[in-house]
């Protein structure tokens, strides 16, 4: 089979739109992700031992299972219990709860390595439990995370074509279906790797940078 | 309800299939991990620039781009591989690419005194390595070799999108045939969950094994 330069161009506006969906879904995911991961962090931490026990066993039930299991339950399952999702809401629901107990760790972290002088100087300023989240610990906790959290959205990302299997027509599913077509998979495959490398690459750069930037904490 | 049985046998099939690739992919993953930790630490110019190539490339894909390209594109250039052979391939190579930074990593952080203590015993290269550095080395990989073995059994789901008969694909056809999504999709979510808690046991039993004898070395 030859490499066929014509056909790269003739399917590659189909793939760009696989592309734009997919970095879409990437996003939703994150956003989506660093709040599930937060809000899971935090009820580890709830002094209620029945919820952190709960909400600590699920996360690790949701990290121990594949995200494709979990895209056909949440895709094929929830319609029986009523509840019909358009495929890419789907897919950005399972990315987002399953990178977010990825990320709770990361937010466990982070809060564990504020040293505890702040709390007990939070506590001797009379502030009360929202305002020392909110301006003293938070503020702290959060800069060098980031590159942590950047570091799972990639992972996310790379995640992507999974959604394809449950039918969103993201860079996977457009490939898939241009090499359906045609019947010519070597181009439309190895394109999509290439996107795949590049943006990695990219992300690389970009984490780099978040690494330099955030990751050392200022003493 | 005596046909659940027979379903169930069928969801038990797959799970033989999700472990046999399971196994089968970390052996490989193990092999590549040592060779391209190894080589990324190399004397030599060209064997440092080819395991880094291999481990960027692989960790800057997709699994699911790589298993398609492997089971899609590779007969095009005369390679053609059963979805069992390209599962393993593909499985090995990606999750060998991330355990190869675990090597190089633990490697690394051997303390400088082991080394001058070798030179100063007059230990070759090769022998500082075997009986020195690894015997150390291997117990800091450990946990996050545990992971990564979880990380692929995870990832063998995707293999039920190339025809291979896996717990996922069990349960798409048990969910075709009975119509019914909520039982095979628990069923198979906690059977994965299982194998998660069995690996993640199974490598904290070992870590406690190899830890004996090593007291004295290891502050």
């Amino acid at each position: 089979m030859e490499w066929d330069w014509n056909f790269v161009w003739e399917i590659m506006p189909t793939l760009i739109q696989g592309v734009k969906i997919t970095i879409l879904a990437t996003l939703l995911g994150s956003v989506l992700a660093a709040i599930v991961g937060l809000a899971i962090a935090l009820a580890r931490r709830s002094p209620n031992r029945g919820l952190s026990r709960t909400v600590g066993f699920l996360a690790e039930f949701i990290r121990g299972t594949p995200l494709l299991v979990q895209l056909y339950f949440i895709f094929y399952v929830l319609p029986d219990i009523g509840i019909l999702l358009p495929p890419l809401v789907a897919g950005v629901i399972g990315l987002g709860l399953h990178y977010g107990t990825y990320t709770a760790e990361v937010y466990r972290a982070g809060i564990e390595n504020v040293p505890r002088g702040q709390w007990e100087a939070a506590k001797a300023c009379n502030l009360n439990a929202r305002q020392t989240w909110t301006h003293i610990i938070m503020p702290q906790a959060i800069p060098p995370m980031i590159p942590a959290l950047a570091n799972y959205f990639i992972a996310m990302f790379k995640e992507t074509p999974l959604l394809s299997a449950i039918t969103v027509l993201e860079l996977m599913n457009q490939a898939k279906s241009v090499a359906n077509t045609y019947y010519r998979y070597v181009e439309p495959m190895t394109l999509v790797g290439a996107f795949f490398l590049v943006i990695s690459l990219f992300s690389v750069v970009l984490l780099r940078w978040l690494e330099r930037r955030y990751g050392r904490i200022e003493t | 309800m005596t046909q659940w049985s027979g379903y169930f046998g069928l969801i038990l099939q797959g799970a033989l299939v999700t472990i046999e690739l399971t196994l089968m992919g970390s052996v490989l993953a193990l092999i590549m991990a040592f060779l391209a930790g190894l080589g990324r630490l190399s004397r030599f110019f060209a064997i440092r620039a080819l395991a880094t190539a291999y481990i960027e490339f692989f960790r800057g894909t997709s699994i699911f781009v790589q298993l398609f390209w492997a089971y899609f594109v590779l007969p095009f250039i005369g390679i053609s591989l059963t979805p069992l052979q390209a599962g393993v391939l593909a499985l090995g190579l990606n999750v060998g690419a991330y355990a190869a930074e675990v090597v190089r990593g633990a490697i690394q952080s051997i303390g400088r005194e082991q080394y001058e203590a070798c030179t100063a015993l007059n230990l070759g290269r090769w022998q500082a390595m075997r009986h020195v550095i690894l015997p150390q080395a291997l117990l800091v990989m450990l946990p996050t070799f545990g992971n990564n073995a979880i990380e692929l059994l995870k990832a063998t789901a995707v293999v039920s999108l190339i025809s291979l008969t896996d717990l996922t694909f069990q349960a798409q056809v048990v969910r075709s045939q009975t119509g019914n999504t909520l039982v095979p999709f628990t069923t198979i979510l906690i059977i994965y969950f299982a194998l998660a808690l069995i690996i993640s046991w199974g490598v904290r039993s070992l870590e406690r094994r190899m830890a004996r004898g090593l007291d004295g070395v290891r502050v």
